[in-house]
């Protein structure tokens, strides 16, 4: 099996270390893994700020981009949405390009989902026996995805307790420009998930399969000198894998 | 509408104070709705609900004949009201024909939206709010923030500093000494009233029906006990067929206060008929549009008319829940407001609220009616953009972003100064590298990018 890693921008520039434990993943899972480096930003930005047009060009940019991939695997929940649910709002004129979007849908995945529902793997090994996670549940993944138990499910088999987190399916408070249009709301979100997590001591990590999620809580714990590391999903999941036990 | 959602942002920045109160009160509905939701089959009611509501949107004109006929039946005198000049002017004559002096009224957001209260007072007309938390606020001169719980914003020490300051009750008295304080003054007032205005959660267009949901009796005195009656009803309120009502009423009171159903609920077919003691002498049903025809004509945003104010989508609102709903500006607050203000006031009036949501989703997730709230608001962006009304600063930063974006090779030059330049220089002051750097650390880019891990080969 091919997959086309689609790192994203966020991911390529400030999580490159967990990307790299993504391509790790996927080729001891056997899955042969490739790179196309024309790859760019899916548009997201520009789409959730009422851009269309230039929305519509960079989604047209990653349509050609990944055209010939047999499966896209995104170590990001909000850019799968992005592909799998708005580029088909983007090219509802042209026929074309819709059905080419359609065909991208298909085959696209978040990368603990595509574990399970592509792959069928359920258990990475025991590299996480007795950590104690807090997970966020990024919001595109959760409502527009249905991904809740996957990843929940591959850090609990890799032995792993996943933290009671009242806040956990709540929004973070990046949302794109959000966050920067409006600090004080974005920070008070990203407050109210701080401040539900259980206290210190009793949670090793929080991770998220979001980038922008994970640069939101990190930025705000930085600020108010939090010590809880924020990590990537995928360098967790590869940790999961690769201490077998 | 008065609308004042320019403001927005500066508001949101300084809403700290009523966080707590906003927070406190917000997850406990949600929590509620959930519950309530989770003891019925809600997925199944939410979609027979969208369904109703679809029909009756695109049936409009019939339905409003066939409930303006059956009203009239009944023997309840129908106005029909464009706009809120319209709904002043059928008040007034009421008002000068009756000679009415006090007005109780039970809580409604249409009344808020029309300026009923002002337009009351102008005409030498004492009005008084009957629902407690409306009750509160029209002592303090505030307008509700929350369509359900309009007072969610205040803490209870602040009302019973205001409740020492107005009527001398003591300053650690318990709610109920509150409440019962507050009994005294309405009970007195509902029966020497002239005349009662409500508005209506539904109109059963079959049989000339408004039924309205309620907590406190106070709806059922105000449409009871003086004898005149106007109940204000948004067109969009319409229910098709009286066997819709049953279905409507426990969906909307589940999704509103996690009741299975309200504790009253009033029906109201016309006025009180010969050899009936008790009921008003006449019954008014003011049906109003004041812009909703217009957004019903929008193929983009006409959903948001299926909405029923239950206030599930405020309470699932982790934007709403920071700011409370005096932030925005406007009679609707929260999700809905951001795509009902737009709608009904004008775009430009109602600027930057569409902005105001990070699309989490959990409106829609909560949404009785299922109104598609994440898209409404992006198709109001859209429209922002193209009218020129949403951000410049960031528009030409989207519009680099994208230059960039699509040229592989500029990306991946952008991408190796990123990895290149040093920290101070990664800080120009850019509206958008302020947002963030206002209230968070620096992000800290990786050593190296990926590609050049990639192209280094990984092990």
């Amino acid at each position: 099996m091919r997959a086309s890693l689609f790192v994203t921008c966020l991911g390529d520039h400030f999580f490159a270390d967990a990307a790299v434990s993504a391509v790790r993943l996927l080729r001891k899972l056997g899955v042969e893994v490739d790179f196309p480096e024309a790859q760019t930003c899916c548009g997201q930005p520009a789409y959730n700020a009422g851009h269309e047009r230039d929305a519509r060009r960079m989604a047209e940019h990653t349509l050609g981009v990944f055209r010939e991939s047999e499966y896209v695997v995104l170590p990001s929940g909000s850019c799968a949405c992005m592909l799998r649910r708005f580029y088909a709002h983007l090219f509802d004129d042209d026929a074309e390009l819709s059905s080419h979007a359609a065909a991208l849908a298909e085959r696209t995945f978040e990368l603990a989902e595509f574990l399970i529902r592509v792959l069928g793997v359920t258990h990475l090994g025991r590299g996480l026996e007795g950590r104690r996670v807090a997970y966020h549940h990024g919001c595109h993944a959760l409502r527009e995805l249905g991904i809740r138990e996957e990843p929940l499910s591959l850090l609990v088999n890799a032995g792993a307790r996943v933290v009671p987190w009242d806040a956990a399916e709540e929004c973070c408070g990046f949302g794109g420009l959000f966050s920067v249009s409006f600090p004080q709301v974005s920070a008070g979100m990203a407050d109210r998930k701080l401040d539900t997590l259980p206290p210190a001591g009793e949670v090793d990590f929080v991770t998220s399969a979001d980038c922008g999620c994970l640069l939101q809580l990190s930025g705000r714990m930085q600020r108010r000198g939090l010590n809880l590391p924020a990590r990537h999903l995928a360098d967790v999941l590869w940790e999961a894998a690769s201490e077998d036990t | 509408m008065k609308i004042r959602s320019r403001e927005y942002p500066a508001r949101a920045r300084q809403s700290g104070d009523v966080r707590e109160s906003v927070t406190g009160a917000t997850l406990s509905f949600d929590a509620r709705r959930r519950a309530a939701f989770a003891d019925v089959a809600a997925e199944d009611w939410r979609h027979w609900a969208e369904g109703v509501k679809t029909h009756l949107l695109t049936h409009l004109d019939r339905y409003l004949e066939e409930a303006e006929t059956r009203l009239t039946a009944n023997g309840a005198q129908v106005h029909w009201a464009g706009s809120q000049e319209d709904v002043h002017r059928v008040l007034s004559a009421i008002i000068a024909r009756r000679g009415v002096r006090r007005v109780v009224k039970g809580k409604s957001m249409l009344s808020e939206e029309l300026e009923v209260n002002e337009l009351l007072e102008r005409r030498g007309v004492e009005v008084l709010e009957t629902d407690l938390g409306e009750y509160i606020l029209q002592l303090l001169d505030q307008p509700p923030s929350h369509i359900v719980g309009p007072a969610i914003h205040l803490s209870l020490d602040e009302i019973r500093q205001l409740y020492h300051d107005v009527h001398g009750t003591r300053l650690d008295a318990a709610p109920d000494e509150l409440a019962r304080v507050s009994r005294e003054i309405l009970r007195e007032a509902f029966l020497a009233a002239d005349m009662g205005i409500t508005g209506g959660n539904f109109l059963v267009a079959e049989t000339g029906t408004v039924a309205l949901i309620e907590n406190e009796g106070n709806i059922r005195l105000t449409t009871s006990a003086p004898a005149v009656h106007v109940a204000l009803v948004g067109i969009e309120k319409l229910l098709p067929r009286w066997s819709d009502l049953a279905g409507f009423l426990q969906l909307t009171s589940r999704a509103a206060t996690g009741q299975p159903v309200g504790n009253y609920v009033s029906m109201i077919q016309g006025p009180k008929t010969a050899g009936e003691r008790d009921g008003p002498e006449e019954v008014h049903v003011v049906l109003v549009d004041n812009g909703r025809s217009r957004v019903l004509a929008d193929p983009e945003v006409w959903e948001a008319l299926r909405c029923v104010r239950c206030g599930a989508c405020l309470n699932a609102c982790p934007v709403y829940r920071q700011t409370g709903g005096h932030a925005y500006g406007a009679v609707y607050s929260g999700p809905i407001g951001s795509v009902l203000n737009p709608g009904l006031a004008g775009l430009h009036a109602a600027m930057p609220l569409p902005f105001a949501s990070s699309l989490c989703g959990a409106c829609a997730d909560a949404c009785p009616v299922r109104i598609p709230i994440p898209e409404l608001l992006l198709s109001w962006r859209r429209r922002a953009v193209d009218e020129g009304l949403a951000s410049r600063g960031k528009g030409a930063l989207l519009a680099a972003w994208t230059a960039v974006a699509t040229r592989p090779g500029l990306y991946e030059a952008a991408g190796r100064l990123l990895h290149a330049l040093p920290d101070a220089a990664r800080r120009v002051p850019l509206p958008v590298v302020n947002g963030w750097r206002e209230v968070r650390a620096d992000p800290q880019p990786a050593r190296d990018s990926f590609r050049k891990l990639w192209r280094e080969g990984i092990e």
